[in-house]
């Protein structure tokens, strides 16, 4: 787990609201992503979350800093051939599963939408064949190929959209809140799923989701992003069993607990008031507006991100001398 | 005597061309400052059951069989006009996305105020400063001010904890929370989830709390029913259903949820789909997708069986004969 | 439920397989036939459907059914009341009025089905350039339709005709010239819309250029909107062209249309009323239907009504 596949460097992604105003979804990030593992991103909405996988996706030009694939830079503008390379090797899993299929048309077309614009020589029984087997690696039969999305539950929906990605062996995939629009029982298939394709094909995810409890089951590490930045960013256990930052602290107090017994004697982070608008954001920390250790400098000046123990990232003045 | 008793609660949704089995069976008692948790899936008929009883179904829902009883008076033939008399002032309803709700060319304060002039006379004085009381009592700072301001000047959060207000404004006998909190981020539900528990202490209010999340339940519920495809399967007291949970529903459920302080490494899920109920199936609606599914469960329909004074399940597993052959079983190896 | 009537061979376990737990019991149907099926539920425009398959039946074979044409004229049978002979009367030439309505609803509805057909191409291509492009082009391409939305229509289609000769063909493209920007604008806004659904960026993703995006979910996502929009500008665009007969630019005689029918129905109203009457009903029901209709598709259609 040493080989870095993508790298994001101090990526900003500002949009302009008003004549003056500016939001600024991304706010200087950077992180790496290693061969084979899983990303987690959390954080609430409106952080940028979703904006950040988009952007390395490229479906958004990114306003300042750059993303690089196995060394070489894709943000920016890239020649044709490089774009189709970034193509083949990248692929997303969207959020709502109403909303990713085409409801014109059937699953076999949708599912074989990669194979079309890439290989158009292949014979149609040879895409169908191929469809089939992508629908058995995901789960589903034969003969749902010849229905329409619509016909399909959440999950379902959710596990053609899988397929169709896999459709041209990609080696990365952005997954977008996979799993918020699903019920319960269904998020855990979808999630069980994704790892045995990861063990199957040795994929890389990014896996974005504002629920932390659900990304702790799929992610080797986990990054918490606050109004635009990452506050933390460390192995998946150490961001259970040590949370350093307040805002992850307060997020992990927050997830109800499935024990009666258990919760009658949770005393937890409520975090006061609620997440301020991302446009014009003030000097200073981010999150030192609901943050109970907040002191002077946190008003006055931006924490840096740093590591603050082996793999473990925080931007928070509290950590600053270690 | 129960605050609201649905005895065998049937609703049917007319589509272009078929009957949807919405919810097939359904019976439940609500005592005076019970929290009874409906907890389901997306499909699972848990929507349709309160709406049925609120007569808030679409044109094409209908209750077809059972009988619904409130406060001793049966309001299962009630017309709207009966029903928006006891709405809001007997029986209130909040709703997951506060902004459908609300008003958005209204003040907060009005708002609240014309809940109070419907149902109770009283002086625009009083109802102001009932208002702004209740702004309080929801835990919203500085209530004066904002009284005065409109839905869109508010977070998400903070108009859910508006519709509450706007909900017990006329000391309900009843609230019925639908999924109150799944349209809000974690640390917000866990806001608004505070704040409904210590309601419970400060009102008499019954709660009944629509959810899919048997988290939430967890953690304010004093009385749970689980649905699966349009039936109640389980239903009991919380520890009932937390610790002692019998159908196989229930435990696959519970088995679902992310535990974050445990260290293991796989998640246990309910393999397939949940039933389509235009063509209900003939068993057990969860036997498809059940691990321990017998011959009879795929034939029919297992009774609601008494399993302690609080607890019925209505599973195969819990007859007596499916405990012999069990027990046969472990007999040869 | 009796106890003897079970069995120990019915407790033995029966798990299903994969394919029984992901089955879908829903019968398989597009959102077109689910569309028709909505449709057909549908009494006024089934009806709307029927009363115009009627009329353009009647357009194409009722000339036929009569041994007169719509121009011989015969001065020895002026101004005849309908009867055997001649079926709707004859006018002040003593042509027959049967063979004469139904060349003129031929016409008429020729005329309109062309125009809608022009709009719905350049429309749709306008919009859905304008709406994939964005940027300035699409702001361009904006203006330009604005500034065609200001001009009163009838002072172009009055202008155009006034400087072309006089005929279907200069009709037609006197209505075309601005009837097309009603389409287009609509089109825009509908694949604005869709341009940022998951699915289009699902395909952007997987390598699609922009006209296979356009072709293969673009537009057969906006058909619904493209199919409505055209049924009410049918009845507009017959309604344009009986104007602009009846205020004498349109068509001239011997040639017939509905307006031109009407027009000398009009002149002779307190004397022989069949005659505008007639054409007039022929009209009305014509332009009603097609609402009625266009109504009904949009009810059926239109996803947001799905249940």
């Amino acid at each position: 787990m040493s080989e870095v596949l993508l790298e994001v460097k101090n990526l900003k992604k500002y949009f302009q609201v008003g004549k003056a105003q500016t939001l600024k979804a991304v706010d200087n990030v950077s992180f790496q992503i290693y061969k084979g593992e899983t990303l987690g991103l959390v954080g609430e909405s409106g952080c940028g979350k979703s904006t950040l996988g988009r952007t390395i996706m490229r479906l958004y030009h990114p306003t300042d800093g750059e993303v690089f694939y196995e060394g070489k830079k894709i943000s920016g503008s890239v020649s044709k051939e490089e774009n189709h390379e970034c193509c083949r090797k990248m692929q997303m899993i969207f959020q709502d599963p109403y909303m990713s299929l085409d409801p014109r048309m059937k699953v076999v077309d949708i599912v074989a939408e990669g194979l079309n614009s890439r290989n158009s020589s292949m014979s149609r029984g040879e895409r169908e064949m191929q469809v089939v087997r992508l629908m058995e690696m995901v789960g589903l039969q034969k003969e749902h190929i010849g229905r329409f999305a619509h016909e399909f539950s959440g999950g379902q929906r959710q596990r053609i959209g899988i397929a169709r990605a896999l459709a041209i062996h990609p080696e990365f995939i952005v997954a977008d809140e996979p799993i918020s629009a699903l019920d319960v029982s269904i998020q855990a298939q979808v999630v069980n799923l994704l790892r045995q394709l990861q063990d199957e094909l040795g994929l890389t995810y990014l896996f974005i989701a504002h629920d932390i409890s659900m990304v702790k089951y799929i992610s080797s590490r986990i990054g918490v992003m606050y109004l635009g930045s990452l506050v933390e960013l460390a192995p998946s256990g150490a961001v259970f069993d040590r949370p350093l930052h307040p805002y992850t602290q307060a997020l992990l107090s927050a997830i109800p607990l499935p024990d009666p017994r258990a919760e009658k004697n949770r005393s937890r982070i409520v975090l006061e008031g609620t997440v301020p608008s991302p446009v014009n954001i003030p000097e200073g920390c981010k999150f030192c507006s609901r943050c109970r250790y907040a002191t002077d400098e946190c008003k006055k000046s931006t924490p840096q991100f740093r590591q603050v123990e082996e793999g473990h990232w925080v931007a928070c003045h509290r950590y600053a001398n270690q | 005597m129960s605050l609201l008793e649905v005895s065998n609660l049937h609703i049917s949704l007319r589509t272009q061309d078929s009957v949807v089995k919405a919810v097939r069976g359904v019976s439940f008692s609500l005592e005076p400052k019970d929290t009874l948790a409906i907890v389901g899936e997306s499909g699972s008929g848990k929507s349709m059951t309160v709406k049925g009883i609120m007569k808030l179904l679409p044109k094409a829902g209908r209750v077809t069989d059972g009988k619904i009883v409130f406060d001793g008076t049966d309001i299962t033939q009630f017309g709207e006009r009966q029903m928006r008399k006891l709405n809001g002032s007997e029986i209130s309803m909040i709703f997951q996305d506060p902004m459908t709700s609300l008003n958005p060319t209204m003040t907060v304060g009005k708002q609240i105020m014309e809940v109070l002039h419907e149902h109770k006379k009283m002086s625009a004085q009083n109802q102001k400063a009932r208002a702004v009381e209740l702004l309080s009592l929801v835990g919203i700072s500085s209530p004066e001010k904002r009284f005065g301001q409109y839905p869109h000047q508010l977070s998400g959060g903070m108009r859910q904890r508006v519709v509450i207000a706007i909900a017990l404004a006329c000391d309900p006998k009843i609230l019925v929370a639908d999924e109150p909190t799944t349209a809000l981020d974690v640390t917000i539900q866990a806001q608004i989830l505070e704040l409904m528990k210590s309601l419970q202490d400060k009102i008499s209010t019954s709660i009944i709390l629509i959810t899919h999340n048997l988290g939430v339940v967890a953690n304010i519920a004093n009385k749970v029913a689980v649905m699966y495809g349009g039936e109640i399967v389980e239903s009991g007291t919380v520890d009932d259903i937390f610790y002692e949970a019998q159908h196989p529903y229930t435990l696959g459920l519970i088995a679902s949820i992310p535990k974050i302080h445990e260290e293991s490494v796989t998640l246990k899920t309910i393999p397939g789909t949940p039933p389509d109920l235009i063509d209900p199936p003939a068993g057990c609606p969860f036997a498809p997708r059940c691990d321990k599914a017998m011959k009879i469960c795929h034939l029919r329909q297992p009774e609601n069986k008494q399993i302690s004074g609080t607890h019925r399940s209505a599973c195969w597993l819990q007859h007596s004969m499916a405990k012999q052959a069990a027990e046969k079983e472990e007999h040869h190896e | 439920m009796q106890n003897t009537e079970l069995t120990d061979d019915l407790f033995s376990p029966a798990r299903s397989g994969a394919v029984e737990r992901e089955k879908i019991s829903r019968p398989m149907r597009s959102g077109f036939q689910d569309g028709w099926f909505r449709l057909k539920q549908n009494k006024g425009a089934v009806a709307a459907l029927a009363i115009l398959l009627v009329l353009v039946a009647l357009a194409f074979l009722g000339p036929l059914l009569t041994k007169y044409d719509y121009y011989t004229t015969n001065y020895g049978a002026i101004f005849q009341s309908p009867s055997a002979e001649h079926w709707f009367g004859t006018d002040k030439f003593g042509r027959d009025q049967w063979a004469r309505v139904w060349y003129g609803t031929r016409i008429s509805l020729l005329i309109a089905v062309v125009a809608a057909t022009l709009d719905l191409l350049v429309g749709v291509t306008y919009g859905s350039i304008s709406a994939l492009l964005g940027g300035r082009t699409d702001a361009v391409m904006q203006r330009i339709v604005e500034v065609l939305v200001g001009i009163p229509n009838l002072i172009i289609v009055i202008l155009l005709m006034m400087v072309m000769p006089a005929g279907i063909g200069t009709l037609i493209i006197a209505m075309s010239i601005s009837g097309w920007v009603n389409m287009a604008r609509l089109v825009r806004a509908e694949i604005l819309k869709l341009k940022n659904h998951e699915f289009v960026l699902a395909a952007r993703l997987l390598d699609a250029s922009n006209g296979q995006i356009i072709l293969r979910h673009l537009i057969p996502n906006t058909v619904g909107v493209i199919v409505i929009n055209t049924m009410f500008t049918i009845p507009s665009a017959i309604f344009t062209e009986a104007f602009l007969s009846f205020i004498g630019i349109g068509l001239q005689e011997p040639k017939a249309s509905l307006g031109v029918l009407i027009n000398s129905g009009f002149q002779v109203i307190n004397s022989h009323p069949y005659l505008l009457f007639i054409s007039a009903i022929v009209i009305v029901l014509i332009m009603v239907c097609f609402s009625i209709l266009g109504d009904g598709l949009r009810d059926a259609f239109d996803p947001q009504m799905r249940v």
